[in-house]
C-alpha cells in the first residue's frame, strides 16, 4: 500500500450528499479482474454532463475531493476507491462516510477525512471562488489547512500508523498466527464446514 | 471452550451481538482493533478476483477452504443457464472458476443445482447458523444476521485478508436496538417495516452500530421476513443487523445439508439458546416503533431513506427543514421525473421486478403468486420474476408458482441478482420506471437512467396487475 503522510493539492468541490458507491462507479464498470484502470468509471453517469464539476477546466487537476455527508454509502465495491485513486484523487473530505467505503479507502492509501459541515462549506466556497488555490491534508498532524484556516480532524491512532507506514494488513495479522491456530483448535466440532460438500 | 460469555466477562449483562463478538475474538487489547475469527466466508465473482490475485502475488494459500464457498450471481444471465453473452462478464466468471479450482474452493456455478444469489445460498445449505461470524464481499451480507449471527459486507482487500488468515481486524462496534412493539397489521410485511425504519433513520443513521431487531413484530416474522429486515441494515448505514435465534430459527436450520446432526445438534442448540440479550444489558442507542401504525411503504426518491406510505403523496422538497435534505429531495424528484404532491398510487410503472437477496426467497414468490393468481399483468407492464436461487426456483415449480406467473403474463426467469443491479443483461432502459422488490433505488442502479421504487412482494404483484403502484387491497 502507498504511504500517506501529507498531501497538498487543488480541491474539487462536489456539492452533493448521499453520494453512494453506485454513483462513484456504476456496476457496469465492475466486471474487470484487475485492480487498476477504473478511472473511466469514476462518476461515469455524471461525467456525461459537460457541466459536471470534473468536466470544468479549473477542476481537472484537483487531487482532493470535498463532498457532502454520507459519501460512499451502499455497495461494498472497493472499485469505488480504486476509481477515485486511478483518476488522481489522493484524499476525500466529507462530514461523514459509509463505513465499508471508509475501510476500503484506508486500505488503499486514499485518505478519507471527516470534517464538520461548516468546514466543508467553507472549503467548497474557497474552491469555487479560487479554483487554483491549494489546501493541505496532513495526516501526521491530523490537520486540514487552507490559507490561514486550520481544522483538526480525529483519526484512529492505529489506522493512522498503518497508513503512514503503508503496511499490509495480512502481514500484520500473520504475526499473530499462533493465536489464530490456538483459537481454531478450540472451535466446536459442530460448527459448519463447506467441505466436504453436502447438498 | 468456555461457552458462556457471561462467565468470561464477569456478571455484566451483555447484548446478543456482544456475546457473538466476544466468542470470536482471537486477539484484543493494545492499539490494534480486535482480531475476529470468521466462521463462514462467501465469495462471488465481482469482488474476489483481485483478492485471489493478491494471494497469488504473495505466495499465500486459502487458510480454510472448508469455511469458504463461492457462487456465481451478479453477472449471470437469467434467460438461460449456459451462455454469458457479454465477454467481460464471462471473463469475470471464468476467473472465479479458475481461482476456485486453483485454490481448492467449493463453487456452485451457473447451471448447478445450488447456484443462486450468495445470500440465498448460504442459509438454504444450512451453512448459515446462529452465533456465527459471516462475511462476504457484498454489503447485503447483513442478511445472515437473521439467524442471530454477526454478518457484514467487506471490501476486496478484506476478502483477501480473510482468505489468507480466516480473520478480520475490526474496531469494536456500538450496539443499537430497534424494538418493534405490537403486531404488523394484515397486509404489512417485513419489507414495509424496514423501508419505514430507513425513512426514519436516513441512510447514515445506523453508522458504526450492530443493530439488534427485536420485539413482538420481529418475533412474529418468518425466517424469510427476518432475512429481508437484516438484509437492508446496510441501507441505513448499520455495520450489521441481527435477530436472536428462537425455535423458528432452529426449525429452519434443522435438516438442511450442513446443519449439525444427532448429538452435535443438541450441543449446538444448547449453545444457541444462550444467545439472547441479557436482562439489563445496555444498548448505546434504541429506536422504538409501534408496528400497529404501519401500512405498505414505498420509496419515491433515489436513496432507500426517501420513502413514504403507499397511501401518501410525493413530498414537496420545500417542506424539508434540513437544507441538504431539501436539495437532495429536489434532485431526486428531477431524476425520478416526479411532481411533488402526486399520490403515490397514481405513479405508473413500466417494469415490475420480483427477486433479489432482499425478496427472492420462496415465501416472497408465494406472496406475490397469491396476489397475482387468476389475474393478468397490466398491458404495457413487463413483470420479471427471478428466484433467488436454483433451489428456490425448483421449489416454486413444485408448488406450481411458475405457472401462476406465466399464466398472468409475467416473465419467469432463472436465478441470479438480475435487475437488482445493472451488471447483467436484465436492466432498465433510460427513463423506464420500475417497482422493484430489491434494496437500492440509487440513480442508475437498475440500469442507466432507470427509475426505481422499492416495494414489497405484495405491492410488486398488485402493481403489476394494476399498472400503477398499488397494494393487494386496491385490486
Amino acid at each position: 500500500m502507498d504511504k500517506f503522510t501529507t498531501h497538498t493539492g487543488r480541491v474539487a468541490p462536489l456539492r452533493r450528499s448521499n453520494v453512494d458507491t453506485d454513483q462513484i462507479i456504476p456496476a457496469v464498470y465492475l466486471k474487470r479482474v484487475t485492480k487498476t484502470g477504473f478511472e473511466d468509471g469514476l462518476f461515469a453517469e455524471w461525467r456525461e454532463d459537460e457541466k459536471f464539476l470534473l468536466n470544468q477546466d479549473e477542476y481537472k487537476d484537483a487531487t482532493i475531493l470535498v463532498t457532502g455527508t454520507e459519501f460512499g454509502t451502499g455497495s461494498s465495491r472497493e472499485h469505488a476507491v480504486w476509481a477515485l485513486k486511478d483518476y488522481g484523487f489522493k484524499a476525500v473530505v466529507a462530514p461523514r462516510f459509509g463505513d465499508i467505503f471508509r475501510g476500503n479507502s484506508l486500505k488503499n492509501g486514499l485518505l478519507t477525512v471527516e470534517l464538520p459541515e461548516a468546514a466543508v462549506e467553507e472549503l467548497w466556497l474557497r474552491a469555487e471562488l479560487h479554483p487554483d488555490s491549494e489546501i493541505t491534508v496532513d495526516l501526521a498532524e491530523r490537520e486540514v489547512r487552507a490559507g490561514d484556516r486550520t481544522w483538526s480532524f480525529e483519526f484512529d491512532e492505529f489506522l493512522r500508523w498503518r497508513m503512514m507506514e503503508g503496511l499490509d494488513d495480512v502481514a500484520l495479522t500473520l504475526r499473530d498466527e499462533d493465536k489464530i491456530a490456538a483459537f481454531e483448535s478450540n472451535r466446536d466440532a459442530w460448527r459448519p464446514r463447506t467441505l466436504p460438500a453436502a447438498v | 471452550m468456555s461457552r458462556t460469555p457471561q462467565e468470561a466477562e464477569g456478571a455484566r449483562p451483555q447484548t446478543l451481538a456482544e456475546k457473538v463478538w466476544n466468542a470470536h475474538v482471537v486477539r484484543t487489547g493494545g492499539q490494534q482493533p480486535d482480531l475476529l475469527y470468521i466462521d463462514l466466508h462467501l465469495l462471488h465473482e465481482v469482488t474476489s478476483p483481485q483478492a485471489f490475485d493478491g494471494l497469488r502475488q504473495a505466495g499465500r494459500k486459502v487458510r480454510r477452504t472448508d469455511l469458504t464457498i463461492a457462487t456465481e450471481d451478479h453477472n449471470t444471465p437469467t434467460d438461460n443457464l449456459f451462455t454469458i453473452a457479454d465477454p467481460t462478464s464471462r471473463k469475470q466468471i471464468e476467473t472465479l472458476r479458475t481461482n476456485c479450482e486453483e485454490f481448492g474452493v467449493r463453487i456452485h456455478s451457473l447451471g448447478d443445482a445450488n447456484q443462486g444469489v450468495v445470500h440465498v445460498v448460504g442459509p438454504q445449505l444450512g451453512l448459515t447458523q446462529p452465533g456465527m461470524t459471516v462475511v462476504c464481499g457484498d454489503s447485503h451480507t447483513s442478511t445472515h444476521g437473521a439467524f442471530g449471527s454477526i454478518a457484514f459486507g467487506i471490501g476486496t482487500s478484506e476478502v483477501e485478508h480473510v482468505l489468507a488468515t480466516q480473520t478480520l481486524p475490526q474496531a469494536k462496534p456500538k450496539y443499537m436496538a430497534v424494538t418493534v412493539n405490537g403486531s404488523l397489521p394484515e397486509g404489512v410485511s417485513a419489507k414495509d417495516l424496514i423501508l419505514k425504519i430507513i425513512s426514519i433513520t436516513g441512510t447514515g443513521g445506523g453508522k458504526g452500530h450492530i443493530v439488534e431487531y427485536r420485539g413482538q413484530a420481529i418475533e412474529e416474522l418468518s425466517m424469510e421476513g427476518r432475512m429481508t429486515i437484516c438484509n437492508m441494515s446496510i441501507e441505513w448505514g448499520a455495520k450489521a443487523g441481527l435477530i436472536a435465534a428462537d425455535q423458528k430459527t432452529f426449525d429452519y436450520v434443522q435438516g438442511r445439508p450442513h446443519a449439525p446432526q444427532g448429538e452435535d445438534w443438541d450441543a449446538a442448540v444448547e449453545y444457541w439458546q444462550t444467545l439472547t440479550t441479557d436482562e439489563g444489558a445496555v444498548f448505546d442507542k434504541e429506536i422504538v416503533i409501534d408496528a400497529a401504525s404501519l401500512s405498505p411503504f414505498v420509496t419515491w426518491g433515489t436513496n432507500p431513506g426517501q420513502g413514504v406510505e403507499l397511501s401518501g403523496n410525493v413530498p414537496d422538497p420545500a417542506a424539508f427543514e434540513d437544507a441538504i435534505e431539501r436539495t437532495t429531495a429536489a434532485s431526486a424528484l428531477e431524476y425520478m421525473g416526479l411532481e411533488a404532491g402526486t399520490p403515490m398510487r397514481e405513479i405508473d410503472v413500466d417494469v415490475v421486478f420480483l427477486g433479489s437477496c432482499t425478496n427472492g426467497r420462496i415465501e416472497d414468490l408465494r406472496t406475490a403468486a397469491e396476489v397475482i393468481k387468476g389475474r393478468k399483468v397490466a398491458d404495457g407492464v413487463n413483470m420479471m420474476v427471478v428466484p433467488g436461487s436454483a433451489k428456490v426456483r425448483e421449489q416454486a415449480i413444485e408448488e406450481g408458482l411458475d405457472q401462476v406467473f406465466i399464466d398472468a403474463g409475467a416473465d419467469w426467469r432463472f436465478a441470479g441478482c438480475s435487475m437488482c443491479l445493472g451488471m447483467n443483461p436484465d436492466q432498465l432502459t433510460p427513463g423506464q420506471r420500475a417497482a422493484s422488490t430489491s434494496n437500492r433505488n440509487f440513480e442508475g442502479r437498475q440500469g442507466k437512467g432507470g427509475r426505481t421504487h422499492l416495494v414489497s412482494p405484495a405491492v410488486a404483484a398488485a402493481t403489476a396487475v394494476s399498472g400503477h403502484l398499488a397494494s393487494p387491497a386496491d385490486l
